[in-house]
């Protein structure tokens, strides 16, 4: 457990410098580290603190938050095939940023684009729960997803391809693969507060997810609202999936590969795999970053790519074991 | 069919010997021609619109629409595809080509004949060249075998982009071009309504590059295609060098 805890975190930080000191341009380790708590008055130090760090941050923020957005929906929905990428919240949230971009309304105030990319996977989650209903099985909640994926999907490339800007339609990859190429400290502070809000709105879950795991009539006999659950989730699913996709698009697959890989080792208890699925998301979402700047640093190789070719072949094998079980 | 090959085009024709441009030529963001295109009939580069004006010649660029062009030949109406200029001296190339394609050879020499009187102007007198980083929406900058490098060559800059490896085209990092420390960034003018592409122009990186230091924007008109129309944006980035080099003084 605590032994766990120390791993992850290790993990998390070792990637974390990685992903400080690799990158385009040469600058060896202990100078890109020096730059970056030393101000050099020169390029250096803008290279690290302008150009690496918010990536880094970002990576930790939006892992960590997908992670735990993961984990929670996991054992609320107590399924293991929910993934916040999966079932269309990343991508509505997605759509309602391009909307807010579109209309002018992400320029008008700070706060605008992650607002509304909040009130896009808001609706997201919402149409989900209620077209898989409270206690959906596997099935309905994949269909209800691919649905709203898809139509959140089309939306957005039709109002990108409508746009009079002759940039915005090859924007497409981005919105729905995701990446954090070019990201600014500007990116992290209006990210930063619906994050925070979301993930200590998941973490007050823990309590009451334990309790469901002996199912609904027992968690409501030991005092837990299922309302308010239920509306936790919702919110707090879509404050820090919504932040996330409106600076880095919609990244998909982590939600699901992580609380998969880690829940055999806090002994299926989904208070604990909450945090853990948060470290974890944002070591996968750090190393997923480092090898997409390691492997084609030229190519601007989206995020997407990289975590869909880890999750996508776990997601088949999770289709084929649900299938094994009869569920 | 195409914004490059219209231009030349307009400019070699005879009177009467050309009958529609494309909808782009129009457009003043992208063509320097505007005023002359709005004397043709516009096309959008369709087989069937372009079919039914039964024209005895069509001049299509080497990036047009394949399929179009296969149709155009299948139904028996000549087309000519003129390769991009990637350098001045592909300029000098085409405007002859065109000469040749719409029987204008005279009107085309004179117009060679100008466009290197002009440019040997612009080729004297370079002491120093101060650094430039082209930095357009994306990222993506343009190497020395690009006609926006030599444009640049040409108006005695030197380009970020060729002392980095790139020949042509190609994503520079940020910080790559951070690291490189330009004398000046060029970047291309945004276009209406917001894009993300467009949003790394305003990285803080960027503009603590601008800060202080003289700065341009290209007129796309200008750079994109390969006619005598890249004079102006030589003289454009002559004039930046020159304040540049007052500022220094």
């Amino acid at each position: 457990m605590t032994r766990l805890a120390l791993l992850l975190s290790t993990l998390v930080l070792a990637l974390f410098i990685a992903a400080l000191v690799v990158g385009p341009a040469d600058i060896g380790i202990y100078q890109s580290l020096k730059a970056l708590f030393v101000d050099d008055e020169g390029p250096m130090t803008l290279v690290m603190r302008e150009v690496r760090l918010p990536r880094a941050l970002l990576a930790v923020m939006i892992g960590g938050s997908l992670g735990l957005a993961g984990a929670a929906m996991q054992g609320y929905l107590r399924n293991p095939l929910a993934d916040p990428g999966l079932i269309g919240v990343s991508g509505s949230a997605a759509l309602a940023a391009v909307l807010a971009i579109q209309t002018g309304l992400a320029a008008s105030f700070a706060f605008g684009l992650p607002l509304s990319a909040l009130a896009g996977a808001l609706i997201g989650v919402f149409l989900v729960l209620v077209l898989a209903g409270p206690r959906g099985s596997s099935l309905t909640l994949i269909l209800a997803g691919i649905a709203i994926s898809a139509l959140a999907g089309a939306f957005t490339s039709l109002v990108l391809n409508l746009s009079p800007n002759p940039f915005a339609a090859n924007e497409i990859v981005f919105w729905m693969m995701g990446s954090l190429a070019d990201k600014s400290m500007t990116h992290v502070w209006v990210a930063l507060p619906l994050i925070v809000l979301g993930a200590l709105m998941l973490a007050t879950m823990a309590r009451g997810l334990d309790a469901l795991t002996l199912g609904e009539d027992a968690a409501e006999a030991m005092g837990i609202g299922l309302r308010r659950i239920r509306l936790t989730l919702i919110f707090g699913t879509a404050a820090v999936v919504g932040a996330s996709t409106a600076v880095a698009g919609a990244i998909g697959f982590v939600g699901l590969v992580v609380p998969h890989l880690l829940r055999p080792f806090v002994g299926a208890r989904p208070s604990r795999l909450l945090w853990a699925s948060a470290f974890g998301g944002a070591a996968m979402l750090l190393a997923a970053d480092i090898a997409v700047r390691a492997i084609l640093p030229a190519r601007d190789l989206k995020l997407g790519v990289v975590t869909a070719l880890v999750g996508a072949p776990l997601f088949l094998h999770l289709i084929y074991l649900t299938r094994r079980e009869g569920l | 069919m195409n914004l490059c090959t219209d231009q030349l085009a307009m400019m070699v024709a005879g009177e009467g010997q050309l009958m529609s441009v494309s909808y782009l030529a129009s457009a003043p963001r992208s063509s320097a021609m505007v005023k002359q295109a709005a004397r043709f009939q516009a096309n959008h580069g369709l087989a069937e619109e372009i079919y039914l004006m039964q024209p005895d010649l069509v001049i299509a660029g080497s990036f047009s629409t394949r399929a179009t062009v296969d149709m155009l030949k299948r139904l028996g109406i000549p087309v000519v595809v003129v390769d991009p200029a990637y350098s001045l001296e592909d300029v000098r190339a085409r405007l002859t080509q065109m000469g040749e394609v719409l029987g204008q050879q005279d009107r085309a020499a004179q117009l060679v004949t100008d466009f290197d009187a002009q440019l040997a102007a612009y080729r004297s007198d370079i002491e120093t060249r101060p650094r430039a980083a082209l930095y357009y929406a994306n990222g993506y900058t343009s190497g020395d075998k690009t006609l926006a490098g030599q444009i640049l060559a040409t108006a005695g800059l030197a380009n970020i982009a060729a002392e980095q490896g790139f020949s042509a085209s190609g994503i520079i990092p940020l910080e790559v071009l951070a690291m490189a420390q330009p004398d000046t960034v060029i970047t291309s003018r945004p276009y209406p309504a917001a894009s993300r592409a467009e949003e790394v122009k305003g990285h803080p990186v960027i503009e603590a590059l601008r800060r202080s230091r003289p700065e341009a924007s290209m007129t796309d008109s200008d750079w994109v295609c390969g006619t005598p129309f890249v004079l102006r944006a030589i003289d454009d980035m002559v004039a930046l060098r020159r304040e540049m080099q007052d500022a220094r003084q």
